[in-house]
């Protein structure tokens, strides 16, 4: 039997609604003037320095790219893959990979020194550089995500739907490889240097997408007041399961093949042992945290089936998800750089020293910037076209569904 | 990419970051470029050959553990050092920095100076998104400061920690040494003297205390004093597992 789906755009007339525009409008605002001054000033008003030459907004940024692909995969499992249950989701999961990308993009183009000569990086491109390719690959995201979501939601288009879905499925992967290579690519550094980085990203790019995708559905569906049936829900947390366990997996084989070999000893001992800062972020909040804890929640008896439990346990996804990026960037860069090996290194560059990094207040409010205008985009976008479907109640999405 | 067009492509860059450098220059202190130079100088209107190559030999067992001097001529010659009020410790530029290594088995210490090793195939220069940071077709390893948009993908990518990212605005730089906020800038092996048949100032400096550790010559030239010393002797490029070809090379460690 082929169901029908109608989709409509959210009322968005209550308090709520307002003051949730005007909230996001707020951080963005805020974000906004803490560009300036940093841009104004110079990045000595931030924590970075010369030493660790990315930092927060680089984290945010990494994050909101990564997820934004990881979004596009709800879609893609409908369109692909042939699952009907995905299907009626589809529209809302291009809409928030677009989002999320629009939200990283800005954050990352406003951390350069130079935001100013965007012009330039549109136009000179170095074709050897992985960073080049990113540029193109996300400005092709944007647009092969625009197209999809057109041919999805066109009715006379709808014949080109799954073309468009397998282009967007490809370049989203293609996509995630790049932003995972930026790091794989980089031969000086001991954290780094490592072809395993492209598929962890994507496999991170699936658990941090769904994850917000989940708390983004239940949101908009608690706060319009949509039937939101458990046979989606569930399907979406299974899951996300899978992927914080595959995410897992991928980073116990990056950590054993590192220790296997005694060069990467140091940077080991560094994150697993006696790092500080980021141990505690990889074994609490990483592995503890955002995926053992989010993992038990998700497939307990009971748990499993608590709403309030599956937001919890999303939400602890991306913050784990914070501290993974946040270990990889910035503790990749404080351990320091392996240039005289077998020797202890001294100088008034910090060579030899664990680099340390405090994270000024501006990089934060322009990181949280990046997320506010996602969050700003998907609002309105859902308020303005019809992106959700006005129920996901079992009935409506199989109709083999057991009445919950 | 074809060895010709990656020459054109250098010598094309090269001009674009000199017209500029000419440009500010012109401004500030006209002539700076028509004085009259040494027998080895490049005239301006002729591009950078790859028929040279520049190196630095660092003979470590000459390097006095308490001297900066080529630190400190570094700074004099290219403005930096005292010019980032504002900066943290860790946010101020090092063009060139004395390093202290101690061998940890055998306790055994000695200083060298670091800086851009002008590798032949440049980590710095395979990532740059826009192609700011290249490479001379004589091997000087450069940033063009009009099209870097400073992301500091280069700093990441360095393996010998080169490359300083100017963190606040500057004044009274030095012409043909241009630096500015928000760009990424290293040791240029003073392109500026080189082309006018000079040597490095910190090579320069080096000599004028009587150590003579830096040999600064074309790599090329089997004739030259730095060919004929790195025949000589032992010598290691830093990092060698890397297979980058560096310009900069040192004996004694």
């Amino acid at each position: 039997m082929k169901l029908s789906m109608n989709y409509r755009e959210i009322e968005g007339k209550s308090a709520g609604f307002w003051i949730l525009l005007g909230g996001l409008a707020l951080v963005i605002a805020l974000a906004g003037g803490a560009t300036l001054y940093m841009e104004h000033e110079g990045h000595y008003v931030t924590g970075m320095n010369n030493q660790i030459v990315w930092g927060m907004p680089h984290v945010f940024a990494i994050f909101l790219i990564v997820a934004a692909s990881g979004a596009l995969n709800v879609a893609s499992i409908g369109t692909v893959f042939g699952k009907p249950i995905y299907k009626p989701l589809g529209r809302l999961s291009g809409l928030l990979a677009i989002a999320l990308l629009l939200g990283g993009l800005i954050v990352l183009v406003l951390d350069l020194g130079h935001p100013d000569r965007l012009i330039v990086a549109m136009t000179y491109y170095n074709f050897k550089s992985i960073f080049a390719w990113n540029i193109i690959l996300y400005n092709g995201f944007l647009a092969v995500t625009v197209v999809y979501l057109w041919m999805m939601m066109e009715r006379r288009m709808n014949r080109y739907y799954r073309p468009a879905g397998f282009v967007a499925f490809l370049w989203r992967l293609i996509l995630t490889t790049g932003t995972g290579s930026i790091f794989g690519f980089l031969v000086a550094r001991q954290a780094y240097d490592a072809a395993i980085m492209a598929p962890m990203f994507v496999i991170m790019s699936f658990s941090y997408g769904l994850a917000v995708f989940i708390l983004v559905l239940m949101a908009s569906y608690n706060w319009t007041r949509r039937p939101l049936g458990d046979a989606v829900l569930f399907r979406l947390k299974n899951l996300l399961g899978v992927y914080i366990a595959a995410v897992l997996y991928f980073v116990l084989v990056f950590n054993l093949t590192n220790l296997y070999a005694t060069e990467h000893h140091g940077i080991e001992r560094f994150i697993l042992l006696d790092g500080g800062i980021y141990t505690a972020l990889f074994w609490i909040v990483q592995i503890g945290l955002g995926s053992l804890l989010p993992l038990a929640m998700i497939y307990h008896p009971t748990l499993g089936k608590s709403r309030p439990a599956i937001a919890t346990a999303a939400a602890l996804v991306i913050i784990g998800a914070f501290a993974q990026l946040y270990v990889i960037l910035i503790g990749g860069q404080a351990y320091p750089l392996e240039i005289f090996p077998g020797y202890e290194v001294s100088s008034a560059f910090f060579d030899g020293q664990v680099n340390s990094y405090s994270p000024s207040i501006w990089e934060i409010t322009l990181g949280v910037g990046g997320i506010a205008l996602a969050l700003m985009i998907v609002t309105v976008a859902v308020r303005v076209l019809r992106f959700l479907p006005e129920s996901l109640e079992d009935a409506a999405v199989d109709p083999h569904a057991k009445s919950a | 990419m074809s060895e010709s067009s990656k020459l054109a492509d250098a010598a094309r860059r090269n001009f674009l970051a000199k017209a500029g450098v000419a440009a500010g220059a012109a401004a500030v202190a006209p002539g700076v470029f028509l004085s009259t130079s040494p027998a080895q100088a490049r005239p301006a209107d002729e591009p950078v050959s790859s028929a040279k190559r520049w190196g630095i030999l660092v003979d470590t067992t000459k390097c006095a553990s308490d001297c900066s001097a080529c630190v400190s001529a570094c700074e004099n010659e290219n403005g930096w050092g005292s010019s980032e009020p504002n900066s943290s410790a860790e946010q101020k530029a090092h063009w060139i920095r004395s390093v202290t290594i101690k061998n940890k088995a055998t306790g055994f210490a000695k200083t060298l100076p670091m800086m851009c090793q002008h590798c032949e195939t440049p980590p710095c220069v395979d990532v740059c998104p826009t192609g700011a940071s290249f490479r001379r077709a004589d091997g000087i390893v450069l940033v063009d400061k009009h099209i870097c948009i400073g992301c500091r993908y280069c700093m990441m990518a360095c393996p010998y920690k080169a490359r300083s990212f100017v963190h606040e605005d500057l004044h009274d730089q030095k012409p043909w040494a241009p630096r500015g906020k928000g760009t990424v800038e290293s040791c240029t092996l003073c392109d500026h003297r080189v082309d006018k048949g000079e040597i490095p100032a910190c090579v320069e400096a080096c000599s004028a205390d009587n150590h003579n550790a830096l040999i600064f010559g074309d790599l090329y030239d089997e004739n030259s004093e730095i060919s004929k010393a790195l025949k000589a002797k032992d010598s290691v490029e830093l990092r060698a597992d890397l297979g980058l070809n560096t310009g900069v090379r040192y004996r004694g460690i």
